[in-house]
């Protein structure tokens, strides 16, 4: 791991607004750690037998939302997973390969017992997935995230990928709602019906995929205009803080996570 | 050792493209002066920047003939990031000069000089020079996402000056601004280029712009330099309108009043200006 001395704006001359420290519940805990939680969250969903992983991490994940007062926001990602897992449950309620014990005959179909109970834990893994992660993006500012990252030695490249990934999605956003008001101020018909919605898709998807394609490669140059590609290492202007319990709880949950694969891959967690 | 960026009978093609963009090119830009460049549109303006800068062909691939050399020492033997701080490079849309990865202005000004590894001191300093020399210090805690165009075309270009460049290459900085903004970002070129001394090359459709701060402008062609000469001359000459490009204000009033039989003044243009 690469080290860091700790800048403070009174020896660097760096503004209060560089040197900023996120306040609150969970907000203010290392980056890292909160990665390294959300990693053991959701390798937990996944290798805990049963229901008891993602039940488990699904309680921790909401109770520390709460706690953070991003309950709100956790909601709007657990309304966009909505028709995944609508269709999981569809499929898994009707299709589970080899189920046998039908809740009702409805003609051709048979919904089976085992196979609701399989989509609801399916869901409920794929909730808890989406969940830790959307609490890290939720109590983490990106440029936290970035500045924890390089500070651990992670190239910048990697780091302006991941930044710029990250960013790209409101921007995309934006630009698709321009997009759309173009279109249809040239009378196209992006309401209504569902087969008139997906006409207009495509008119939308053409200029905002060939645009971001565009848009890379002058934001390539304007890059290599900014010197992105000096060697050496890159100074950080503000390092996010990473306190004795944070770096606990981080070791921690690495440790978790480390033991939970092994005992898997060797059979001892069924 | 030559100090100013000279090119000598430039040719450039880009990868894949069957036509030529420039065609024998011969420019010379010094510390603290501005060149204006103006042509129509695909007259090789754009392409020009990226020669000048050193990106293309080192960037962007393509095919180079002739000499571009800044300070002496010719572009294609520099490395990207060396070049970045001999020559810095500004295109028309502010949003893709930002990096998107920072959070307040003062840290996207700083993005360059971090690269550099700088000391925080010095980056620290570089930054409050450059917001300095464009005058946005007022901007610095702001998130750059959510600033005007021409207050984003001012930090973009305040972030190319933090890596101290002896020469800017301008792409076309206030197409997307409205007057306000084009003042603005004008006012800044000519504050830059008395207070800093760098070299400016200045590719502008707005000829008002080149009228009130260029030294010497350069007219293409079809790729190929139609004619230059000292900014006055130049933008006075009738052949631009043949050639697409409209002429300043001052100079189109002044053939308008003269065409209806009036006569032009120097106290009649004062009063104007």
């Amino acid at each position: 791991m690469a080290s860091a001395s700790p800048i403070t704006a009174a020896d660097a001359g760096l503004p209060d607004y560089v040197t900023r420290q996120p306040s609150g519940f969970y907000r203010s805990a290392n980056p890292g750690t909160k990665l390294a939680v959300a990693a053991l969250e959701v390798v937990a969903a996944f290798v805990l037998p049963g229901w008891v992983g993602p039940l488990l991490v699904l309680a921790v994940v909401l109770a520390t939302a709460a706690m953070a007062r991003r309950m709100r926001g956790l909601a709007a990602i657990a309304l966009a997973t909505s028709p995944i897992v609508g269709s999981i449950l569809v499929i898994n309620l009707f299709l589970l390969p080899g189920a046998s014990d039908p809740i009702a005959r409805l003609g051709p179909l048979a919904p089976t017992w085992s196979g609701l109970s399989f989509g609801l834990q399916t869901v409920a893994r794929l909730l808890a997935f989406s969940l830790a992660i959307g609490l890290v993006y939720l109590t983490t500012a990106v440029d936290d995230l970035l500045a924890d990252l390089a500070r651990r030695g992670l190239g910048r490249r990697v780091i302006f990928v991941v930044g710029a990934a990250v960013q790209m999605v409101p921007a995309t956003i934006e630009r698709a709602g321009e997009i759309v008001d173009a279109q249809r101020s040239r009378g196209m018909d992006t309401e209504g019906r569902i087969w008139r919605r997906a006409r207009g898709v495509l008119p939308l998807a053409a200029p905002v995929v060939f645009g971001a394609l565009t848009e890379v490669e002058e934001r390539t140059m304007a890059l290599e205009a900014r010197a992105f590609t000096a060697p050496g290492r890159q100074t950080l202007l503000r390092v996010p803080a990473d306190r004795p319990k944070h770096r606990v709880v981080r070791w921690a949950a690495i440790i978790a996570l480390i033991a939970m694969v092994v005992l898997r891959a060797t059979g001892r967690l069924v | 050792m030559s100090v100013g960026i000279r090119l000598d009978g430039v040719s450039y093609r880009y990868a894949g493209a069957a036509a030529t963009s420039l065609r024998n090119v011969g420019l010379e830009l010094e510390p603290g002066r501005v060149v204006g460049v103006v042509g129509a549109n695909e007259s090789g303006k754009s392409t020009l920047c990226l020669v000048v800068a050193g990106l293309a062909p080192a960037v962007i691939g393509g095919r180079l003939e002739g000499s571009v050399r800044i300070d002496g020492i010719e572009t294609a033997a520099m490395r990207p990031h060396d070049l970045a701080q001999r020559c810095g490079l500004l295109s028309q849309n502010a949003a893709t000069q930002l990096s998107g990865t920072t959070a307040t202005v003062f840290e996207e000004v700083g993005f360059g000089p971090c690269n550099l590894g700088l000391p925080v001191a010095d980056v620290v300093q570089r930054v409050w020079a450059a917001l300095g020399a464009v005058g946005i210090e007022s901007l610095a805690p702001r998130d750059p996402a959510r600033l005007s165009g021409g207050q984003g075309q001012l930090v973009a270009i305040a972030s190319i000056l933090a890596l101290r460049p002896r020469y800017l290459v301008l792409d076309e900085p206030t197409s997307e601004l409205d007057p306000a903004g084009t003042k603005l970002v004008a006012e800044a070129l000519a504050r830059i280029a008395r207070d800093t001394g760098a070299g400016i090359l200045l590719v502008e459709h707005k000829t008002d712009v080149l009228a009130q701060i260029a030294d010497e402008v350069v007219v293409l062609e079809r790729g190929a330099v139609a004619f230059s000469g000292p900014a006055a001359a130049v933008l006075a000459d009738p052949r631009l309108v043949e050639l697409g490009v409209e002429s300043p204000a001052a100079v189109r009033l002044e053939r308008a009043v003269r065409t209806s039989g009036l006569e032009w003044s120097a106290a009649l243009a004062k009063a104007l200006s």
